[in-house]
């Protein structure tokens, strides 16, 4: 056991250093700095000066050290384009693709649950296979088109809700909530809609697949036997016992969530970090899309670990065995 | 010869499939279309002379105001939206074909190697795609495009643009192949043949790529007709969030971007059309995928 998890722990970290030494790359070698800091009159000597002061001029591996040391503080320079703390910016931006990303994971469970259930338990329904069919085109659909078709509709022709921005946010010290006011809650729905369509697909057949699988085992069929109502069955027996694959997988589906984020949010303008990378994409902002990267990098890393922990807590047989995420 | 192609099982399994048929016309229409795109659009929406501002923003040509000759109306610049619609998916195709392609060189050569050679290369290129893999595509994609553009200040060339956003999807897609093809070489690499081939001293490159890949290839096919929709739905996102090919050469996902301005006064068609018609690609080159897929794979008979 304790192998195991320093194994895992060991990998996580190694792959973190990788990462790490990716945006390390980018700042040091894709943008030189010097160039951008300095007019372009300068003399050599002042180049010279620059580097020494910005410490350019000392090993590579203690550059990279002095990185490392800085990004476990937080602190990943200036950005290029807006002129402040990488770091000030992210702090800024996390609460909206946070809540963005929690809403969406939401969405896909509340409504992907039901109708999973509903497409197992009644599987010739035409109802069913219209909901499985349409799943195969919703996988098919890229999400911005989606999110562009619901501004479309709920939006410009209905003018039922907002088609971007946060709403009014209410300020709990450093963390800025959407989910308090009314206008916030309404422009939450449609990007929340966007971004949770492709969990609720995957989460619909997976709860239906799981199910079907659960209701010919020989444990429901005894908790027939016993004469139980099919509602107690259905629900107390067989969901429960659907749950635990259910929920690694929309963990793992978390950090797809956030990474789509980017493009949920420049359908909607919704100022998170995934409106920043893209920006910073857009403008070559080296400090930003380092410092996006191994945040990133980091909630991945942390969701796999968490659900390989938990798998080997959950289930006994699958000890060294893993099941490999899902792209 | 004919007739055994005519009577096997994959022409059978086609034959029985409306669904399959439709859309193998709609994937040849859409590639007739885009390979003649200059014969077959109503106009040249890249030929300035023969815009006319004066037409700008004309609805579908069934609504009151439409007008005959722009079937699917204009946009801001007087574009007729169905012949942008057709050098569009012109330029979808390319990249996600070139993109589709080169991934599965890239995968298909690391693959071979990793699986033949074995050892610490095989280690430490399988370490890099299970680290790769825990990322998603469009994200891998993005940082391609993001240091591409760092590197060349900014500023990007339209045809350089166009290698950048191949190279882009190409990276984020190819591990899929590595996986596959290492797989099967591990098989085959100590099947006779394959040590007749050494005994006799062939050089290891052309024992991997003459006899090793042959008998490695099939699996791959399959994956590369999914690869396409994907490639082009990549493409797609990247032109979308206007980091992807140039606007001189708009794809489907350029002009979504463009439409997306004028959504909100009241000009959908700009937006629509372009977005129906990527839509109805991908789903035909997907279910075309899924079905050879199923054709091809005799456990699923």
């Amino acid at each position: 056991m304790i192998a195991f998890v320093l194994r895992r722990l060991l990998q996580a970290v190694v792959v973190m250093l990788v990462v790490g030494f990716i945006a390390f790359a980018l700042f040091n070698f894709v943008g030189d700095p010097v160039a951008l800091m300095l007019p372009p009159e300068a003399t050599q000597a002042d180049r010279d000066a620059m580097r020494a002061m910005l410490g350019l001029d000392r090993p590579f591996w203690a550059q990279f050290a002095t990185f490392i040391t800085n990004a476990l503080h937080g602190n990943f320079g200036i950005s290029l384009r807006l002129g402040r703390p990488v770091s000030d910016l992210i702090v800024e931006r996390l609460p909206a693709t946070l809540e963005l990303a929690f809403m969406a994971a939401l969405f896909g469970l509340v409504v992907g649950i039901p109708l999973g259930v509903y497409t197992a338990l009644r599987r010739d329904s035409w109802v069913s296979q219209l909901l499985l069919t349409s799943s195969l085109v919703g996988v098919s659909l890229p999400n911005f088109l989606i999110g562009i078709f619901l501004i479309l509709i709920f939006a410009v022709w209905l003018g039922w809700l907002p088609s971007f921005g946060r709403g009014d946010v209410v300020h709990l010290g450093a963390w800025t909530t959407g989910l308090l006011t009314v206008s916030g809650l309404k422009a939450i729905i449609l990007p929340a809609i966007t971004l949770g369509f492709y969990p609720v697909t995957i989460v619909m057949r997976l709860v239906r697949s799981e199910m079907l699988e659960v209701l010919r085992t020989d444990y429901v069929k005894f908790a027939r036997a016993r004469g139980l109502t099919d509602r107690s069955i259905h629900f107390h027996h067989a969901l429960k016992n659907t749950m635990v694959p259910v929920i690694t997988i929309v963990g793992l589906q978390l950090g797809g969530i956030i990474a789509f984020a980017i493009v949920t949010e420049t359908v909607f303008q919704w100022p998170g970090m995934g409106l920043l990378f893209i920006q910073a994409v857009q403008f070559a902002d080296i400090p930003i899309m380092g410092a996006y990267l191994c945040l990133v990098g980091l909630i991945f890393v942390t969701i796999n670990l968490v659900v390989d922990l938990l798998y080997f807590v959950v289930d006994p047989r699958l000890r060294v065995e893993r099941v490999a995420a899902a792209h | 010869m004919a007739a055994r192609w005519i009577e096997s099982d994959l022409v059978w399994s086609f034959r029985h499939r409306p669904g399959v048929i439709l859309s193998a016309l709609i994937v040849l229409a859409a590639v007739v279309a885009a390979v003649f795109a200059p014969w077959v659009a109503p106009h040249n929406p890249f030929d300035l002379a023969t815009l006319n501002l004066g037409d700008a923003l004309t609805p579908p040509a069934w609504a009151s105001n439409g007008q005959r000759t722009y079937l699917l109306g204009t946009d801001d610049q007087g574009r007729d939206v169905l012949s942008a619609i057709i050098f569009g998916s012109r330029m979808s195709l390319l990249v996600g074909l070139l993109a589709t392609l080169l991934s599965m060189v890239i995968g298909v050569s690391l693959g071979l190697v990793a699986g033949y050679v074995g050892g610490k290369v095989d280690a430490l290129i399988m370490r890099i795609a299970d680290i790769q893999l825990s990322f998603p595509a469009i994200l891998i994609a993005l940082l391609v495009d993001g240091v591409a553009r760092a590197v060349f200040k900014g500023h990007l060339e339209d045809n350089l643009a166009l290698y950048v956003i191949v190279i882009a999807i190409a990276a984020s897609g190819w591990v899929r192949y590595a996986r596959t093809v290492r797989g099967s070489t591990l098989v085959e690499r100590n099947r006779e043949y394959v040590q007749a081939a050494r005994v006799i001293g062939r050089h290891p490159l052309a024992i991997m790529f003459t006899h090793v890949l042959p008998n490695a290839l099939g699996p791959v096919l399959v994956l590369v007709t999914l690869h396409i929709g994907e490639a082009i739905i990549t493409e797609s996102i990247l032109s979308f969030l206007g980091v992807g090919v140039p606007p001189t050469q708009p794809s489907l996902g350029t002009l979504i971007r463009i439409g997306n301005d004028f959504l909100f006064s009241g000009e959908w068609w700009i937006t629509v059309f372009p977005g129906a018609a990527l839509v109805i690609l991908v789903l035909a080159i997907n279910v075309l995928g899924d079905w050879l897929r199923d054709a091809l794979n005799p456990r699923l008979r």
